[in-house]
């Protein structure tokens, strides 16, 4: 009981620290997860971080990894299930809630100067964000030259076909799974 | 301007609708992506938003505490049907992937091994990252049409990407640049 009401207190409070994203609130999950609860070790850390970038979904249900690994040392596998249940409700709930008023005032705000400019003036800005994160993500993921080599022929079908991408990630995947990159 | 019709859609979409959209954003971004995947499915396939309040909601997702996957699905949720429609998007998004993830947990924690898909999930990420690529390069024909669009979409990639600084710093510096380039003067309609 302890434990999760620590899971609670603990994400639930992340949650509201998150700003700019999930991953800025990393350093503190592992200090305290595994430094201060000791729910999971360094290594088991490193390994659920790699497994919550690659599995489906945001990349933040790396909690729900956290919480099952305290709930496992409590209550076994049932136990850990609800774990994770809890960590990822209460890392999701209050920044949500947050976030669901600022849309609804933005979406009052309809014939506002601000809004008007947010949309116009934010769109060049986001885009130079967004190539910064490919930048960022082939980094994290330690891509060579054969990597650079897909990513930029895969480009080159997205912009100019109408190909299913999902039928390319998967394709990469298997050149992957194959060893060729 | 005149009121872009992605803001009222014609017909009311449903809470179905919305979480299965969500759903196909999360279960299509293995290896990541997820962002390029939210734009595919939110503007070009359901024509929810369109490209400059999609990428602009982006970076209010960004600034706000939580995950950015996840603000984006309040803000598209809230946007089409209120409460009831940011939670539909927030569970489409989360419920099937977090059933996987506990899984792969369940199968890491019992035999100490990650699942033998680190290949896969390598050349994944891979096309992953070109989706992303491919989305800078089709939002931004639309957008970067001056020469003042261009100079803050430069400096927001040299600032973050190559530089490394963190998002808010640039955004301290940038955001309030835009929002003076962007804020309508005189004669020029704010609604």
């Amino acid at each position: 009981m302890t434990t999760y009401l620590a899971l609670l207190s603990l994400f639930g409070s992340l949650s509201l620290m998150s700003i700019g994203g999930g991953n800025t609130v990393l350093p503190e999950m592992h200090l305290r997860a595994v430094g201060g609860y000791h729910w999971l070790t360094d290594n088991q850390f490193a390994d659920i971080f790699s497994i919550s970038q690659a599995a489906p979904g945001p990349s933040i249900l790396i909690v729900a990894l956290v919480g099952y690994a305290a709930g496992l040392k409590v209550a076994g596998v049932a136990g850990a299930l609800l774990g994770g249940v809890i960590a990822t409700i209460a890392m999701l709930v209050p920044a949500a809630l947050l976030m669901y008023l600022v849309t609804m005032s933005w979406q009052r705000a309809k014939e506002s100067k601000l809004r008007y400019a947010v949309e116009k003036g934010f769109a060049p800005l986001t885009v130079g964000l967004i190539l910064a994160t490919s930048l960022v993500m082939s980094r994290a993921a330690d891509h060579d030259w054969r990597a650079y080599l897909v990513t930029a022929a895969a480009t080159v079908v997205f912009v100019r076909t109408d190909a299913n991408p999902l039928l390319v990630v998967g394709g990469a995947a298997a050149l992957g799974y194959l060893g060729f990159i | 301007m005149s009121e872009p019709p992605a803001t009222t859609p014609p017909a009311r979409i449903s809470l179905l609708g919305i979480a299965g959209a969500f759903n196909h954003v999360a279960l299509a971004s293995f290896g990541g992506g997820l962002g390029a995947w939210s734009r595919e499915v939110v503007v070009v396939r359901k024509k929810w938003l369109n490209d400059e309040q999609f990428l602009s909601a982006m970076t209010m997702c960004r600034i706000m505490p939580g995950a950015n996957q996840v603000n984006l699905a309040v803000f598209v949720g809230a946007m089409m049907r209120g409460a009831p429609g940011a939670v539909a998007a927030v569970v489409g998004l989360c419920v099937v992937p977090v059933a996987l993830i506990l899984t792969l947990g369940f199968v890491y924690f019992t035999f100490k091994e990650i699942p033998a898909v680190k290949g896969a999930l390598h050349g994944a990420s891979a096309a992953a990252v070109a989706l992303t690529v491919t989305m800078v390069i089709k939002t931004g024909r639309k957008c970067l049409t001056g020469v003042v669009p261009v100079a803050l979409f430069a400096a927001a990639f040299v600032l973050n990407g190559i530089l490394r600084w963190p998002l808010l710093l640039t955004l301290a510096i940038l955001a309030p640049l835009s929002l003076i380039w962007a804020w309508p003067r005189k004669g020029e309609a704010a609604a």
